[in-house]
């Protein structure tokens, strides 16, 4: 590690002393070397989730009628919030496709990576107080920062070059390598503006977890304003140019492959890492512009049980949550009056509909309930990981020196993470159920659809036994549970439209729940699922009880 | 009579690594036994052990009679703990961390917490993240000190305290015992040790190499003597027990064990004694025979 630091060959080199750069290399690769996993695992994830996406669109849309089908419904404004600007809809190509269904989506999770980068390197270090001890050697003021940026910068590149030579080299109709390059860059830029964005909120909020807050706020921020944009018109409007989403989609890559959008985000960029540097020599190493207002003196009544704790470290969190998939949930069942006219014309999605049963509807509410029930199992499966950031931390062990026992403290974050998940689903389930019994003017689908989201509470819980069981058995081991999490949403998102053989779908735990409500209800496989979960908390929490607790230090 | 913490042959290994290799502890009822050893001696990790936070490999334990591991929820509602790196919630204040950890541990005296909050000079509005290292070990020390608790089991707690907060530590800890508490205090800070320990264990490489009272230490190792003679002296090499000696013209300096101390200094006595300054051997001297042939050995290395 020290060599890592301290290599003999860049004290030769180095800049002059007194320069704000200085050690910006050397912290770049120590940056480089501690993400050495994570870095390449978010890189391979989103080229391959957007490989696999892509690829299957000839499979779902064989002919240009079922296109054209697919672009009557970006006549839909809510739609185009889902999607995006709607352009090149007289031709309705695959590439415009990949700029409509995919862009957006993948949008968020470049930007999630990009500031989860930043903010890990900058803030979260300032915060555990390792920057002090980094800075107090020659290391320039501004090393970390430029440090941190390049390395986003740079992920962000490779990112770009990755779905550009991936997808080109498809070799799709209309998919052609102009245009991959353009999608690349795009979904670069967009990771590039976002890694600025975190700079910035890095230097106004003295805490990580906060700093990356304010970032997945800006980008919420930037998905509504492109979402208002384009709903409002198609082909968007003036809010959908104030969002860098709606300018990579402004590029109408794969259609017109407009390059010049994408100017604004390098200039965007500039304002805010100049913001930041500027920021950032005017307050203190570990503190924040924004001060921290003081907190009572005295805990309050609910601040006297492990449960107590556990929801106080969970209750912002489940809020958000709620909060965001309230509103999603909304947003889809608007959809509900399009469906029908969209699927009839649609050959592929008869085909799924058909082998699921029921009507056209419940067909689809039966689909978007498994999209919302792969969410809950995100949320649950962190929650869960709380536990173990707890117990990384330090901070479980004081608790778990005072008379609560190793079942009551994890059993707290657990009963959090189920009931949570639940309470998610139940929330979703309503906002759903209105929104479509509001377009269909039928009041009885809010209990259908509330029925549906809640029969897959148990399969829910069964990833989260998944987790609490690795957990308990080795806290290093626990994130394996995210290739199943990654695999059910694999299976969720696209198992029912391309019709995966009977075998990967029932791989994924999410694969056993009735498809309510175009299925039967069938309780036989709920009751299995929850026997299973059980079995595996019951197996995570004894596994704990024997086992060290992994302190740090 | 046994004590309220008795170990033997604790054995604890991490992958290849020996942290513990047949620790032997004794604390007896009352009493504040000081556990001294550098970092990395295996403190920390008997300590966890001690609050059935680490399984042992093998050896024998108990705290208050019972075993730290099975009977841990019982046995913590009698103790306290403060870590040595304490680690406090980000978006909870110091004041809501005492009250929790008073509260999980059953009893929580609000007038001794608010005492000690206020002695110990401490801001309970301000959130866990805004706390420095020792005001966070501040919060720490409340939290366990304005319980009842029987046993205190203290890991290097006054480690980023000021001197000011250090006399103030030692003023509490004393009331403590007073009240007939036990005290486990752990540390590599000698000084700190020397004041309040009534008995100390001296661990090395996860051993304890040696337990007494610091007299009974003293005794068994050698005290530096200083004499101004009528006489120069003369045998000193000749006489058993005595060390480094340095003879000058009328002047002498040698270290004597401390059995032998009777017999040397009747020895110099015979030359007639002009002036004599003993020193009892500081704790550092203790550790350093301890710690002295591995400083020798990593003193080789280094050559």
């Amino acid at each position: 590690m020290t060599a890592t630091l301290t290599p003999t060959s860049d004290r030769a080199a180095a800049a002059p002393s007194g320069h704000v750069l200085t050690g910006t290399g050397t912290l770049l690769r120590f940056m480089l070397r501690r993400d050495r996993i994570r870095l390449p695992a978010w890189l391979l994830g989103i080229t391959l989730f957007t490989l696999a996406s892509v690829a299957a669109l000839p499979d779902l849309y064989p002919s240009a009628a079922d296109r054209q089908a697919r672009a009557t419904l970006m006549e839909n404004p809510g739609t185009r919030a889902i999607g995006g600007p709607g352009y090149g809809l007289d031709d309705y190509t695959f590439g415009a496709m990949i700029g409509h269904e995919f862009l957006s989506w993948i949008a968020i999770f470049v930007a999630l990576m990009s500031i989860f980068v930043v903010v890990r390197h900058t803030r979260l270090e300032e915060e555990t107080g390792r920057a002090e001890l980094v800075r107090s050697s020659r290391v320039g003021r501004h090393a970390t920062t430029t440090a941190a940026l390049s390395a986003a910068f740079g992920a962000n590149l490779v990112l770009g070059a990755l779905l550009a030579v991936s997808l080109g080299s498809l070799g799709l109709e209309s998919v052609g390598w102009g245009g991959s390059l353009l999608f690349g860059a795009g979904l670069a830029a967009i990771g590039v503006v976002f890694a600025a964005v975190a700079a910035v909120t890095v230097q106004l909020n003295e805490h990580a977890r906060g700093a990356s807050a304010l970032a997945g706020a800006v980008l919420a921020l930037a998905y509504t304003l492109r979402a208002a944009g384009d709903m409002a018109e198609v082909g968007g409007n003036t809010l959908s140019w104030l969002s860098p989403i709606g300018w990579a989609q402004q590029t109408r890559v794969y259609v017109d492959d407009r390059w010049w959008p994408l100017a604004l985000a390098l200039g965007l960029t500039v304002v805010f890492v100049a913001s930041a540097y500027w920021l950032s020599t005017r307050r203190d190493v570990g503190a924040g512009l924004v001060q921290t207002r003081p907190g009572p003196a005295h805990a309050g009544d609910t601040l006297a049980t492990p449960l107590g704790l556990a929801w106080r470290l969970h209750r912002a969190s489940i809020v958000w949550w709620s909060l965001a998939m309230f509103v999603f949930a909304l947003g889809y069942g608007t959809l509900a009056s399009e469906v029908e006219r969209f699927v009839s014309e649609m050959s592929v999605i008869q085909d799924a509909v058909a082998d699921i049963g029921g009507t056209i509807i419940d067909a689809w509410l039966a689909i978007i309930v498994l999209v919302f029930a792969v969410l809950a199992v995100v949320f649950a499966v962190l929650a869960a990981a709380r536990a173990r950031s707890e117990e990384n931390s330090g901070r479980a062990e004081p608790v778990l020196a005072t008379a609560v026992s190793r079942t009551r403290w994890l059993g707290s974050h657990l009963v959090v993470a189920l009931a949570g998940s639940a309470v998610l689903m139940a929330i979703t389930g309503l906002g759903l159920g209105i929104s479509v019994a509001g377009a269909l003017g039928d009041n009885g689908l809010i209990g259908r659809v509330l029925g549906a989201t809640m029969a897959h509470v148990p399969a829910i819980w069964l990833v989260t036994g998944i987790a609490v069981a690795l957990f308990g058995l080795a806290s290093r081991a626990m994130p394996l549970v995210w290739i199943v999490v990654v695999y059910a949403g694999l299976v969720g998102w696209l198992g029912q439209l391309l019709q995966f053989p009977a075998w990967a779908i029932d791989l994924s735990p999410l694969g056993h729940t009735p498809l309510l409500p175009a299925e039967g209800m069938r309780w036989p496989p709920l009751v299995v699922l929850s026997l299973l979960a059980i079995v595996l908390i019951v197996v995570g929490l004894a596994a704990f009880r024997r086992r060290d607790l992994e302190s740090a230090a | 009579m046994t004590g309220i913490i008795e170990a033997t042959g604790l054995t604890k290994t991490y992958g290849r690594t020996t942290a513990l290799d047949g620790l032997d502890l004794s604390v007896a009822q009352g009493e504040v036994h000081g556990f001294l050893g550098p970092n990395g001696a295996g403190k920390t990790t008997t300590l966890r052990i001690l609050l059935g936070l680490l399984r042992r490999d093998a050896g024998e334990v108990t705290v208050m009679g019972r075993d730290p591991w099975t009977d841990a929820v019982d046995l913590h509602g009698r103790l306290a703990y403060v870590p040595g790196d304490v680690e406090l919630w980000p978006n909870l204040t110091g004041g809501e961390a005492i009250d929790l950890l008073g509260r999980l541990r059953g009893h929580l005296d609000p007038a001794r917490r608010d005492d000690l909050v206020e002695r110990f000079d401490l801001d309970p509005t301000k959130k866990g993240r805004t706390y420095s290292k020792g005001n966070r070990q501040k919060v720490a020390i409340v939290a366990a000190l304005a319980s009842d608790a029987e046993l205190l089991l203290l890991d290097e707690p006054t480690a980023g305290l000021d001197p000011l907060m250090e006399v103030v530590f030692q003023d509490v800890i004393g009331r403590m015992t007073q009240e007939g508490r036990t005290v486990l205090l752990s540390s590599h800070i000698l000084a700190q040790v020397e004041k309040l320990a009534d008995r100390i264990s001296i661990i090395r490489d996860g051993v304890v190499v040696q337990t007494g009272t610091l007299v009974e230490m003293r005794h068994l190792t050698r005290t530096t003597i200083e004499a101004l003679t009528v006489e120069p002296v003369t045998g000193l090499e000749a006489l058993a027990g005595v060390h480094d000696p340095q003879v000058g013209d009328r002047r002498v300096r040698f270290s004597v064990d401390g059995e032998h101390l009777d017999a040397t200094v009747k020895h110099v006595a015979g030359f007639g004694l002009r002036g004599l300054t003993s020193h009892p051997p500081t704790l550092e001297e203790l550790m350093l025979r301890h710690y002295g042939s591995e400083l020798d050995r990593n003193a080789g290395a280094v050559r």
